[in-house]
């Protein structure tokens, strides 16, 4: 059984990570109001703060859910989703970088196709 | 003779042999367009080719080699070129023997010819380690396509029309001859070798140092092994 002292900092610890996830979704709110953060690449971050709310308040769950995984640890659950989203996340980033790569390049060779062309229309006056 | 050849020239700080190259390619093949693609060169590698008349498409940022000639290949395409020709602005490809390839795509049983250094036996070699290297692709290149290409790196090739249109759209970025090899012949291109002597580079630098190089053959066999599984796309004109 929990101590009274252990419960009180339980407590603590539950309003802090419910304070800290709120922060979160009102910095992403934010960044998005500003125009810093395109909605699609936002909606992963809503639901990981979601998520983050969810346990921060029902925090046994978070056992209940390891218990039925056969997971002794509870927290080593935390770690394996946080590492398995994480690497989701990444790989979706690389995929972003290789098309925005790949757009960069045909704008470049478009652009110095159209360049030459506009040179044949108007030349640029003599030196 | 009514076809129209597009000689593409890829060109990264070359302003020393590009006149050179240019001059080679003129005396052989007058009728010839040339035109130059300047990858951001930091030298005057784009004025040097103005100056000297021929075209210049300038890349506002550094693609690589690959990038570089495909520009080559999208601006054929918008123009309407029967032929493209691959010429290097090394100097180490001799525009002596570019008639040779186009005879061989105007002969209409090839859609791509490839200079190849070993088949003729003779003239610049290469270096060991790249010759080494050549034969492990030459392997690759037999095992995913049933195919042999003696000269798989060499960038002295020329193209018909229906190449150039893949090409424009396919050609990959970096280190991207051995890996064009396989997927035009994965798509049913016809290629045939003819035996050219090389020379050696006339000013520049290769792209490829030797700390580059085990990057560069994982990254091409990687790239060919995944070329075969991607679907064939070739289309007809």
């Amino acid at each position: 059984m929990e101590s009274a002292l252990e419960s009180v900092q339980t407590f603590h610890i539950q309003i802090i990570s419910v304070v800290v996830s709120v922060l979160l979704i009102a910095g992403i709110v934010e960044l998005i109001r500003r125009g810093k953060l395109r909605e699609e690449y936002s909606l992963i971050w809503f639901a990981a703060a979601l998520v983050f709310v969810y346990f921060s308040i029902w925090r046994h769950h978070m056992e209940v859910l390891a218990q039925r995984m056969g997971i002794a640890y509870a927290p080593a659950l935390l770690i394996l989703l946080t590492i398995f989203f994480g690497s989701v996340w990444l790989i979706h980033f690389s995929v972003v970088v290789s098309r925005l790569t790949d757009e960069n390049k045909r704008l470049a060779q478009e652009l110095a196709i159209l360049g030459t062309r506009v040179r044949d229309l108007t030349p640029p006056p003599e030196e | 003779m009514t076809d129209r050849v597009l000689i593409i020239i890829p060109a990264h700080n070359e302003e020393t042999a590009l006149p050179g190259v240019i001059a080679d390619v003129r005396a052989h093949q007058p009728d010839a367009d040339i035109v130059v693609v300047d990858d951001a060169s930091m030298d005057d590698t784009a004025r040097t080719a103005e100056r000297l008349g021929v075209g210049v498409l300038r890349l506002p940022l550094n693609l690589g080699i690959g990038g570089a000639v495909q520009t080559g290949f999208r601006f054929a395409r918008e123009m309407n070129y029967d032929y493209a020709l691959q010429v290097d602005g090394d100097g180490q490809h001799p525009a002596a023997a570019i008639g040779d390839l186009l005879e061989r795509l105007r002969a209409g049983d090839a859609d791509v010819a490839i200079g190849s250094r070993f088949l003729a036996g003779a003239g610049f070699q290469s270096t060991f380690l790249r010759r080494l290297g050549i034969g492990v692709f030459r392997v690759l290149s037999r095992v995913t396509t049933g195919r042999s290409v003696t000269d798989s790196t060499s960038g002295f090739r020329a193209y018909n029309a229906a190449a150039i249109h893949f090409l424009a759209d396919t050609y990959p970025s970096d280190y991207p001859e051995v890996e064009a090899v396989i997927s035009l012949s994965h798509n049913r291109f016809r290629i045939v070798e003819v035996p050219v002597e090389m020379r050696e580079r006339q000013g520049g630098r290769s792209s490829i140092t030797v700390g580059r190089s085990a990057y560069y053959m994982i990254k091409v066999m990687l790239a060919s092994l995944i070329s075969i599984l991607k679907p064939t796309r070739r289309r007809s004109l």
